[in-house]
């Protein structure tokens, strides 16, 4: 895999440190802090963790079903398990044992899903997790997270780990650019703005946010004012947020490294044609996906500054 | 290339084993440029099991490559889908795609992705890739020959540590259960996983007995004797689906990726590909 995705052009940091550190830190000052994985110690940045923990680091082997009943068992014994795997066998191989064992059971859990999206670009759509928005919205009693930068990921883990409630976060694979200012505060449910303006929102999680600033810089190019939103949390969703946008801009576009059927962009349609009816167009992967890299991957789909700024366009005409 | 395996078919049970073994080393040299292209892929678990695979392919296996959906075929589905680099060297080896092919492996819009793809490979039947998926296939392909009141055969090759998935035992019950002798699994034991050995993650031995305990004939063997393999894959069972628990050593054939965790995806470098194939060569 390559390491890097290419397209941002400015200074990039690794959410996967980030959440090694934070684990580490975390499971430093709270004795109840456990990681559960799937021979997945290398793959989910463990390795240190492991070394200063090694009781509480819990490899259930190639078993996913499992990894995920053991974490509701833990958290049944006031233990707070954070599961770290890959996204796709995360969401979809354990996808029972999340809506009965964790969502039913309302149990402190974080299910922390590792290279989501298509960071497995090659490796092709058994290792593509873009299912994983729709499947986690469905089961409502979820909060859902998806940390943009490495700010980001440290604040929604510390988060999660007091929130006391069942939780699903992707963690990024590939370095990203640092969006989030330095002083905002991480609020789970709140969208942040992170560029105001009046013809159009663009609305993106995750790997599309820093994307979705470059499409706004060309659409400022235009003499088209963009508003830029970062949705960390689809579930919850910021419908305050949804709806100024709606009622103040008139058009949006939602992105999202993620399969288009029940994702972000459904989360906000949902809200919008509810609330506010304006034209909208949801980006992200509109069917499984060809072989080829993610970088190669985000182009063929439109996943990039010019196709987010062609949208919009669209929209605007 | 083609005709291989009308060469193993014509030779006398003492040669053969020799001309597979060949054959197989033919395969590693493969599925080493294969990897080269892309730099990916997972060079420990297909070298493991390249012995295996040969034998089937170039031995054993009921198969028409014009025709790669004959329907009295003999199945056969790699559950350790990401082994993909293997499975591909033998079957554009055998015939059922370019051998140039294997050029654009992992390339952009390649039908060749990093696990097998029934829609766009010829000779593939089972999308594989998320482990734990192809025994319950191969219990349905075997099911259903049954139906159809045909001989076919079914062959489904496993990774140990994809043992850890509860699917197999799930399938394992019900094949024993239903003893389809039509069935056959085959445990490429290489006592490495991703991260670890096998042992030290969750212990899989007695392995045998497992399987036998669920109603399995089983058969310990080495998984890099083609004769001994050769022999066990042709001869048909009794009343029980066969299991067959394939020795291997992960990375097999190249010294410095044997029995080496790390080597589970790592790739070789320009100087390492070099020593690899010569090591090859000279086997
Ligand atoms: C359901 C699922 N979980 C995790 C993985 C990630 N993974 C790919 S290969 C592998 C190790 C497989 O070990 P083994 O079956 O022994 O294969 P081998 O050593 O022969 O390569 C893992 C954990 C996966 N592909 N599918």
């Amino acid at each position: 895999m390559n390491e890097m995705s290419p397209t941002p052009n400015t200074t990039t940091f690794d959410c996967r440190v980030a959440f090694a550190e934070t684990m580490i830190e975390m499971a430093r000052v709270d004795p109840r802090i456990v990681a559960v994985c799937n021979d997945s110690v290398g793959s989910s940045n463990l390795n240190a963790f492991q070394k200063e923990f090694p009781d509480r680091l819990i490899n259930v082997g190639i078993a996913e079903q499992n990894m995920v009943g053991v974490a509701a068992g833990l958290a049944n014994g006031g233990f707070v398990p954070f599961v770290s795997c890959a996204s796709p066998f995360l969401t979809g191989r354990a996808l029972e044992q999340i809506k009965a064992d964790v969502a039913y059971n309302n149990y402190h859990i974080v299910l922390c899903g590792q290279s989501p999206g298509m960071s497995y670009g090659e490796l092709g759509p058994t290792h593509h997790s873009i299912e994983d928005f729709a499947w986690m919205r469905a089961l409502t009693d979820l909060t859902i997270l998806v940390p943009a930068d490495p700010q980001q990921t440290r604040d929604a883990l510390r988060w999660s780990a007091t929130a006391n409630r069942p939780i699903f976060m992707r963690i990024g694979r590939f370095k990203v650019p640092a969006v989030t200012p330095e002083s905002e505060a991480f609020t789970v449910g709140r969208a942040s703005v992170l560029r105001e303006g009046t013809d159009v929102t663009l609305i993106a999680c995750g790997t599309m946010v820093s994307r979705a600033l470059q499409a706004a810089d060309q659409l400022a190019a235009k003499g088209v004012s963009a508003r830029v939103l970062n949705m960390t949390t689809i579930q919850p969703l910021d419908e305050a947020a949804v709806i100024a946008a709606a009622t103040e801009t008139g058009r949006i576009v939602t992105v999202e490294e993620a399969i288009i059927h029940g994702g972000l962009g459904s989360a906000v349609a949902e809200c919008v044609v509810q609330n506010a009816p304006v034209p909208m167009r949801i980006l992200g992967v509109p069917h499984l996906a060809p072989t080829g890299s993610n970088a190669f991957l985000l182009d063929h789909f439109g996943l990039n500054a010019e196709g987010i700024a062609n949208a919009a366009l669209a929209l605007v005409a | 290339m083609t005709d291989l395996h009308a060469k193993v078919a014509a030779a006398n049970d003492a040669d053969r084993g020799a001309l597979l073994a060949r054959i197989a080393d033919e395969v590693r040299i493969c599925i080493l440029h294969t990897i080269d292209g892309p730099k990916m892929g997972h060079i420990g678990g297909d070298f493991s099991v390249a012995d295996v695979l040969t034998t089937l392919f170039f031995g054993v296996l009921k198969l028409d490559p014009t025709d790669p959906r004959w329907a009295e075929r003999d199945r056969f589905i790699l559950s350790k889908g990401h082994c993909s680099a293997a499975l591909y060297s033998v079957l554009a080896m055998r015939g059922f795609f370019p051998v140039a092919d294997l050029k654009t492996f992992m390339a952009p819009l390649s039908a060749l992705n990093g696990h097998p793809n029934r829609r766009k490979i010829p000779g593939v039947e089972a999308n594989t890739g998320p482990l734990g998926h192809g025994l319950p296939i191969g219990l349905g392909c075997a099911i259903a020959a049954r139906l159809a009141g045909s001989d076919r055969r079914t062959f489904v090759v496993l990774g140990d540590g994809e043992l850890q998935e509860g699917s197999n035992w799930e399938a394992a019950m019900a094949a024993g259960h239903r003893g389809l002798s039509n069935l056959t699994a085959i445990v490429d034991r290489n006592r490495l996983q991703q991260g670890a050995r096998t042992e030290d993650t969750n212990r899989l031995e007695p392995l045998a007995d497992k399987w036998r305990s669920f109603g399995w004939e089983v058969h310990e063997v080495d998984g890099h004797d083609h004769a001994r393999l050769y022999a066990l894959l042709s001869a048909r069972g009794g009343s029980q689906p066969r299991c067959l628990v394939a020795r291997t050593i992960k990375g097999k054939g190249v010294s410095f990726i044997e029995d080496r965790v790390e080597w589970h995806h790592k790739v070789p470098s320009a100087e390492q590909v070099q020593l690899a194939l010569k090591e090859l060569a000279v086997r």
